[in-house]
């Protein structure tokens, strides 16, 4: 299982977030907040200087491309802890990241 | 003679301790969670300890306000204690939730939406390749707010 992270940042401000913390896994970059509507994500004015960005939410997708495991929070700080994700793909039989 | 004269107004302006430390608690608390305790799931999703720190806050400034005869300065010190606290706790219980609907997004067992995005490096990265991928067992797929 690859972890894929998305969000509105630039790929500069992605990659001096991946140097920083050390992560080896793609950070994509949603600028203009397609991918974020087709998954109906969008939090209109949301962000900084009412920016519009991406609500938080995680999504467990197989080989198939099909969505086996979903998790929408009703509070921003609130979200999927690591172990949590890592439990739903062990139950769902994901592999664990490499 | 002299020390009475001098001592008299100085015991009745004395420092009020409880009073001002309680104010300076209700940001300590605020402070300690936006940059600590923020970090970790226990004391982010629910910001107890801010709550916590916010009676011991609470607590002493009515000590403070008890104590002193200067009733109205005292209020005040109090009322923006009170305010700023009501104010994080309204960010915390409130404003945090103001979340629009989302009944568009792909439940267990619908099809994922394929799409190609750039990752750091400027390349195109295309979710069906990814989870067809030799080897691959699949994607977690992480939206974030971004920025920090």
């Amino acid at each position: 299982m690859t972890p894929v992270a998305i969000s509105v940042d630039t790929p500069e401000e992605s990659r001096d977030l991946s140097t920083k913390a050390g992560y080896t896994f793609p950070i994509l970059s949603d600028r203009n907040t397609d991918v974020i509507r087709k998954y109906d994500l969008l939090h209109k004015g949301g962000g900084m200087q009412g920016r519009d960005i991406s609500r938080p939410a995680e999504f467990l997708v197989d080989r198939s491309g099909t969505v086996r495991w979903r998790n929408l929070t009703e509070d921003i700080r609130v979200r999927a802890t690591p172990e949590k994700m890592l439990e739903q793909a062990r139950t769902l039989r994901f592999q664990a990241p490499n | 003679m002299m020390d009475c004269r001098y001592d008299r107004p100085a015991m009745a302006r004395r420092f009020n301790t409880p009073l001002w430390s309680g104010l300076v608690l209700v940001f300590i608390a605020i402070f300690s969670y936006l940059f600590l305790f923020v970090r970790w799931p226990m004391t982010r999703d629910v910001p107890w300890t801010a709550f916590v720190l916010f009676v011991v806050a609470l607590a002493l400034m009515v000590i403070g306000f008890r104590r002193t005869e200067r009733k109205v300065f005292a209020s005040i010190v109090m009322t923006i204690g009170i305010g700023v606290m009501a104010f994080f706790t309204f960010g915390m219980l409130v404003i945090s939730k103001l979340l629009p609907a989302s009944q568009g997004s792909p439940a267990a067992g619908a099809k994922a939406p394929d799409f190609t995005l750039p990752d750091t490096n400027h390349h195109n990265v295309t979710l069906s390749q990814l989870v067809a991928m030799p080897g691959s067992n699949g994607v977690l797929l992480i939206f974030y707010r971004g920025y920090w």
